[in-house]
């Protein structure tokens, strides 16, 4: 059978980075090809090429038999290759419609025929079993929703190839599973999907062959029914990898951290927690099951001192810490690793070395008096990069040059590097990929094991459950319920985070 | 080595765009029926024929890179500080004062407090909008638009009353003898201002990334919520920063009075040297060192457009042309890389310079 893509020894150079090297990639027509590799491994920047959006250095590509040069999008979507972005392409406040026909409007000599567009699109919509409502504006629909419209998107510029970039980053499970039904009849009506992704579960259950990248270089072609999980993990780490995290059973001494009846509201001024009751012990992992938007991201914000709390106390050590400032409340022993990154956790702009300082740059050794002592900040950040194998070219690049698994492992490294009591970690893996999430569960573990309190948050319920000590689960800014890990199991949880009841006989039935 | 090469990069942008932009002006200098070569042998006269035009340059361009610093030192901060042009006039009005006030004083100490005097006065003036912007949200670009208003008027009345130091004219006594700058190459005014200039650039590049007080402006400029994050009081970071700028200017002012003007004169309009900080420090990147590169721009481009008017009689908004496009092109610098071909083989590379640590 002719591969409808070929691409022929794709070379791209980045000022310091070989981002491809000589890859080699093969789709065939009426397949989902995925493209696994960690991130930074040069996945994006392949099918970036692919797409017109960069120009490789080196290298042929052929799409259908025909060699073809891709200088621009348009070029590649005349060729019939479409791209469902990660981040949406989309204009939130115009309508369904609008987006799809964006570019493309059906027209009555000047006049934009929107009416022939609706139907156009409905046409469209029906034809792959696309359902989406034409006239809803695109800021009002879902997630997955928007996904769906950027897929007609492409679809509709007459799209037979597709491109996925990490589909299921923003999605829900149950999105999840409904993206995997769209790729399955997208492929049944002949397209071809090519699947970005570092998500070991999605190679497994969604594609049909795998080409696994790593370090810019093709390390490995599979058919999926024939390799594993495990298999998939080691070749695209390049060394065996955990899948399982693995850890002693914790010795818990006294409470850390007590949070009592606390209250706070949320930014548009509702009430977010009402009355949390937690305790965290020396030596334990409490994690904090829940939906996004139960209170986790409030809750986070007020014991990290970013939020005031309308009611309640918490207590670090027996200290009422509840109205300190952020910097008073990290003085007394608090470390918080933030949910999102690049909004809270880093100064982008700033240098890795300067970032690894952040709580820290007015205290001696990094200040002499009011001077910031740049020659002890860059020796703290080379012990770091080397102790937290920071993937950077050196302290002095600005980290939002680094991939975000190298980011989030600044930001471990700075907060678990203060040797605090505590250490809040919100989402402390999202989108990291395998080995840089080993990596961060074998800290959080270290900092249990060494006597530390660790109040995990996380939607994973995965990650949940194989991390903590006890599962506390937040609805409606409440804990509603708090777990001996032992005792959980994925169906209680779930019952638990929708608002359900678990009773304590039919619980210890479970168990 | 990235580092210097991203440096270098800038470097040949700017150079690059105020070529672009001299092209631009040659097709302007014919539409208007002049001669470019004529023309553009003045503009260099202007700055360059001469002992005296050179040490002119150097006096056009003392007072833009104080405003420059004071633009940059805010933007820094993530600010816009628009009030450059009041901070100056009050640093004037102040400093004047105090150049003939205090009498009986030995020059070392009267310059430095008549100094003193300019940069509290625009410190005063930039801090208002900063704690207004820091306790109510109030956004600075208003508030200080609107200071500028203030200190034009406030000024004015004070020339015309308390402080009118003339029979008719509206302008203060002069100042003493001891509050004078040096100036060193009599008989051309060229003075000690220039090198408290230069002083001031690598004051501001010293205090924003290698003190503490640094770090957190540049934090705050960057990423507020990390900022907060880290420990860092915004609200304080805004008022220091403002008051820095404010500084700046006030001493810019400052410096005009005691190396140049001698007196307070009524400003009646604004002197426009804060508004030109405003492309000054945008041309020089908010870096203080490319700061002081663009206001030798400036000073260069201003002279040389009287010179063109007068030598070759081209009118001087054809120069403002000129200054127009050289910022368009810095400002459009993905342009600038397209058209010069240099820069089409390396793309990508981070043009940020500014790296400390």
């Amino acid at each position: 059978m002719q591969p409808i893509v070929r691409m022929e020894g794709i070379t791209k150079i980045f000022p310091g980075v070989k981002a491809n090297d000589c890859i080699d990639l093969t789709v065939y027509p009426g397949e989902i090809h995925a493209l696994l590799g960690e991130n930074g491994a040069g996945k994006s920047t392949l099918m970036n090429i692919l797409y017109g959006l960069y120009k490789p250095d080196n290298g042929r590509i052929f799409v259908k038999g025909q060699e073809v040069e891709i200088n621009d999008p348009n070029i590649a979507i005349s060729l019939g290759i479409g791209m469902v972005h990660q981040h949406f392409m989309l204009i939130p406040p115009f309508t369904v419609a609008e987006n799809i026909l964006l570019g493309v409007e059906p027209k009555k000599r000047i006049f934009l025929d929107m009416k022939e567009g609706i139907r156009q699109v409905q046409l469209i919509s029906e034809r792959y079993g696309l359902q989406v409502d034409p006239l809803a504006k695109v800021e009002d629909i879902s997630v997955g929703m928007q996904q769906r419209v950027e897929i007609l998107k492409a679809l509709f510029r007459g799209a037979d190839i597709l491109i996925f970039d990490e589909p299921t980053a923003v999605l829900i499970p149950q999105e999840v599973e409904e993206l995997h039904k769209t790729m399955q009849s997208l492929v049944a009506e002949g397209k071809s999907i090519i699947l970005i992704t570092h998500k070991l579960k999605e190679v497994i259950s969604m594609s049909d062959t795998v080409t696994v990248i790593r370090r810019g270089k093709v390390v490995a072609n599979f058919k999926t029914a024939e390799t594993t999980e495990a298999e998939l993990a080691s070749t695209m780490v390049g060394r065996p990898v955990l899948l399982e995290v693995e850890k002693e059973p914790n010795a818990p001494g006294e409470a850390v951290l007590e949070v009592t009846n606390l209250h706070a509201r949320d930014a548009r001024d509702l009430p977010a927690l009402k009355g949390i009751n937690l305790q965290v012990h020396q030596g334990e992992i409490l994690g904090v099951a829940g939906i996004d938007g139960n209170g986790q991201t409030e809750l986070v914000e007020v014991l990290s001192g970013l939020r005031a709390a309308t009611q309640g106390t918490v207590e670090v050590k027996g200290r009422d810490i509840t109205t300190y400032s952020p910097r008073r409340k990290t003085l007394a022993g608090l470390g918080h690793i933030p949910e999102d990154r690049q909004k809270r956790g880093l100064v982008l702009e700033f240098s890795v070395a300067e970032n690894l300082v952040l709580q820290s740059y007015f205290q001696p050794p990094f200040a002499k008096g009011i001077r910031l002592n740049s020659k002890e900040v860059r020796r703290n950040a080379q012990r770091l990069i080397g102790e937290y194998d920071i993937r950077t070219p050196d302290e002095g690049v600005p980290v939002k040059s680094l991939s975000g698994g190298n980011q989030q492992k600044v930001i471990v490294a700075r907060e678990i590097d203060r040797n605090p009591d505590l250490l809040i970690a919100a989402q402390p893996t999202r989108g990291l990929d395998v080995g840089a999430i080993e990596f961060v569960h074998k800290r959080l573990i270290q900092e249990r094991d060494a006597g530390k309190a660790v109040l995990l948050f996380s939607f994973e319920l995965d990650e949940i459950m194989s991390l903590s000590d006890r599962i506390a689960v937040i609805f409606e800014g409440q804990i509603v319920d708090i777990l001996d890990a032992a005792d959980a199991n994925e169906e209680k949880l779930g019952l638990l985070m929708s608002g359900g009841k678990v009773d304590k006989e039919v619980a210890t039935e479970y168990a | 080595m990235l580092k210097s090469l991203a440096k270098l990069e800038r470097l040949w942008i700017a150079l690059a765009a105020v070529l672009l932009g001299m092209v631009v002006g040659i097709f302007f200098i014919l539409i208007v029926g002049r001669n470019p070569i004529l023309g553009y042998q003045a503009l260099w006269q202007a700055s360059f024929g001469s002992m005296r035009d050179f040490t002119e340059l150097l006096i056009g361009t003392t007072p833009l890179i104080f405003t420059g610093l004071s633009i940059a030192c805010a933007f820094r901060t993530g600010l816009f500080n628009i009030g450059a042009e009041g901070q100056f006039i009050v640093g004037q009005i102040a400093t004047a004062w105090a150049g003939y006030f205090f009498t009986g004083l030995p020059t070392l100490i009267h310059v430095p407090l008549a100094l003193c005097f300019g940069i509290l006065a625009g410190a005063l003036w930039g801090a208002i909008p900063g704690y207004l912007k820091a306790k109510a949200g109030a956004h600075e670009v208003i508030n200080t638009i609107m200071m500028n208003y203030i200190a034009l008027y406030f000024t004015h009345y004070l020339v015309n009353g308390p402080l009118k130091g003339h029979a008719f004219l509206p302008v203060t006594k002069e100042i003493l003898d001891s509050a004078k700058l040096w100036r060193f190459m009599p008989p051309t005014r060229a003075n000690a201002g220039i090198i408290i200039a230069l002083l001031a650039a690598l004051f501001v590049y010293w205090f924003l990334w290698k003190t503490t007080k640094g770090y957190e402006l540049r934090a705050v400029g960057f990423n507020p919520l990390a900022a907060e994050y880290g420990g860092i009081s915004v609200a304080r970071s805004t008022v220091l920063s403002m008051m820095l700028a404010g500084g700046l200017a006030g001493l810019g002012g400052a410096v005009q009075v005691l190396g140049i003007q001698y007196k307070f004169y009524d400003v009646f309009a604004f002197t426009g040297y804060g508004f030109d900080g405003i492309a000054v420090a945008l041309i020089g990147n908010n870096h203080p060192l490319g700061v002081v590169f663009s206001a030798f721009l400036f000073g260069f481009l201003g002279r040389g457009a009287m010179r063109m008017q007068s030598v070759a009689s081209i009118p001087k908004e054809v120069i403002s042309i000129v200054s127009a496009s050289i910022i368009i092109f810095i400002a459009a610098e993905a342009l600038v890389k397209r058209l010069v071909p240099r820069f089409t083989k390396k793309g990508g590379a981070s043009s940020e310079y500014n790296r400390s640590v």
